[in-house]
């Protein structure tokens, strides 16, 4: 029992948390994840693996990567997804528990909180490791109805964002959001997340899964036929700037 | 098993509840390390009697002080009314005629003392504490039926141990008015109009009868003063002073507190008896 009371996550000379940092390794080799906030939809957006040939689709779909906290919260992540289970588990009692105690739902940042403080008190224990996870929290206010956003990491940080980008290739993703975002609602900000998103992931409704959270609504997966079709709208639109670009400067 | 609360109780005696500073964590399965040490409940012996159920109701029932008092509050169209007497008894001795049995939680709620005097003012003050940590934690006010939930969640745990608070917590918040009783028994109610007390049956008697939803503040402030003088008037253990008190948008105020020996004479003045024969001077 001795050589486990030692604390996994101890601090280097130069004052790093080598296990969260490489924790967040980890989360860098997960699957991409996108978070568009709106002004009355908020938009998540992962990157999908194809299914092998001999795996029961129907067990994959039920393994889905943007999950619901409540009605009201949504959670997309990207790490290791074994984790995800554990951490999207707790967080659905503590939405529960917190119900029961106040009578009242989770604000999207008091369940963000709770996630992060979570996600903190395993780099701080002794025997166990972090969460190899980053997520990103969605929802809406209970009673005002704002809209909001949250990113969590392995450190136990967490910050609010317009729009964010997690997991694989999120740098790109998060510079392109911040030469694109503009306030959006609605389909316009499907639209936005779908373009950051295909900046990272071969183009086609097979490779991402798009979930769309309303007020009166809450959260919706979007199917392939759907996701389609907005990228063939982006697509077009696409084609459509690259002609504008070209036809002009041929004028004689 | 309720977190911090129970085992702290358990474990190191009546300790001072700090449950309001750690985070709820309502989480079964997840007793994790930090609390393994302190899974064993302690055992005690039990005394050696015949009848030891009926032993133990009447253990209860000795430490049980009787709610001599009388407390009531209601909601209207303007916002909530509190009001109480001031009177301490013990027994047939009248300790005090001005114990404060409206305790002001925080500026926007209050909650009213019947029982043990000093069982309602200690939780009453505790759940100040936790209302102003969710407040900071959560950067908004708690509502009022998360307070009088978080109240009702403590007395349960200590529910059978002697405690004896019959308290209405009182206030406003985003959703409007709220008022809420809450015992130590462990019951939370919802509701429009409460009263507390050995002298509630007769408050409800003049409150139910007068009451419209549709009242000024100064008709509602009328209604609650007469409704514990009466109660006053006839139950030995209410007396004192009936304070009112008034819980609008902008948080309580308090409206009045008048004698309640000197209502009387407002409400039944005394008539000049008529002389028949005036002795003659000679």
């Amino acid at each position: 029992m001795a050589r486990y009371d030692r604390a996994i996550t101890v601090f280097s000379p130069d004052g790093h948390l080598f296990q969260v940092e490489y924790a967040l390794e980890a989360v860098r080799k997960g699957n991409a994840a996108v978070g568009v906030r709106g002004t009355d939809t908020i938009v998540l957006g992962v990157e999908k693996k194809s299914t092998a040939k001999l795996q029961d689709s129907r067990s994959v779909r039920k393994i889905r990567k943007i999950v619901n906290l409540d009605n009201h919260i949504a959670l997309a992540c990207a790490g290791l997804k074994a984790d995800a289970r554990v951490l999207i588990n707790r967080a659905r009692i503590e939405c529960q528990s917190h119900r029961l105690t106040v009578e009242d739902p989770v604000t999207v940042e008091y369940i963000t909180r709770y996630i992060a403080g979570l996600q903190q008190k395993y780099t701080q224990s002794g025997g166990v490791r972090p969460f190899g996870l980053s997520t990103l929290i969605v929802g809406f206010d209970p009673y005002t109805g704002i809209p909001s956003l949250y990113q969590t990491d392995p450190s136990g940080t967490f910050s609010a964002w317009k729009a964010n980008a997690t997991g694989r290739n999120s740098n790109s993703m998060r510079e392109f959001l911040e030469k694109n975002y503009k306030e959006t609602s609605g389909q316009e900000t499907v639209k936005l997340a779908i373009r950051a998103l295909l900046e990272v992931v071969e183009s086609g409704g097979k490779n991402i899964e798009v979930a769309v959270m309303t007020k009166d609504h809450g959260l919706r997966q979007l199917d392939e036929a759907e996701i389609d079709a907005v990228v063939a709208e982006i697509e077009a639109e696409k084609a459509a700037a690259e002609a504008a670009k070209k036809g002009p400067p041929k004028e004689t | 098993m309720f977190g911090g609360a129970t085992l702290l109780l358990y474990v190191t005696g009546m300790k001072f509840d700090t449950s309001g500073l750690e985070s709820h964590g309502l989480l079964i399965g997840t007793n994790n390390e930090l609390l393994s040490g302190l899974s064993t409940a302690p055992s005690f012996d039990i005394p050696s009697t015949t009848d030891f159920d009926g032993f133990q109701k009447e253990a209860i029932q000795m430490v049980k002080p009787a709610k001599g008092t009388t407390t009531l509050a209601f909601i209207f169209k303007e916002g909530v009314m509190v009001a109480a007497d001031s009177r301490a008894s013990m027994g047939g001795y009248i300790s005090s005629q001005s114990v404060k049995k409206i305790i002001e939680i925080n500026p926007y709620m209050l909650g009213t003392m019947a029982g043990g005097a000093a069982d309602c003012q200690f939780w009453h003050r505790n759940l100040g504490i936790k209302c102003r940590l969710h407040e900071l934690a959560n950067k908004r006010r708690i509502s009022v039926t998360g307070a009088s939930k978080l109240l009702a969640n403590i007395l349960y745990n200590y529910r059978g141990m002697g405690l004896s608070v019959g308290t209405m917590i009182a206030g406003w918040d985003e959703t409007g008015p709220g008022l809420y009783y809450v015992d130590s028994e462990g019951g939370r109610l919802k509701g429009m109009r409460f009263s507390v007390g050995s002298g509630s049956p007769y408050a409800y008697g003049v409150l139910d009868n007068g009451y419209r939803y549709d009242m000024s503040v100064e008709e509602a402030a009328e209604l609650a003063r007469r409704s514990i003088y009466h109660a006053t008037f006839r139950d030995g253990a209410s007396g004192g002073v009936a304070s009112v008190y008034y819980v609008g948008p902008n948080g309580w105020k308090k409206l009045s507190g008048d004698d309640v020996a000197e209502l009387h004479y407002n409400y039944y003045p005394v008539e000049q008896t008529v002389v028949e024969q005036v002795m003659a001077e000679t």
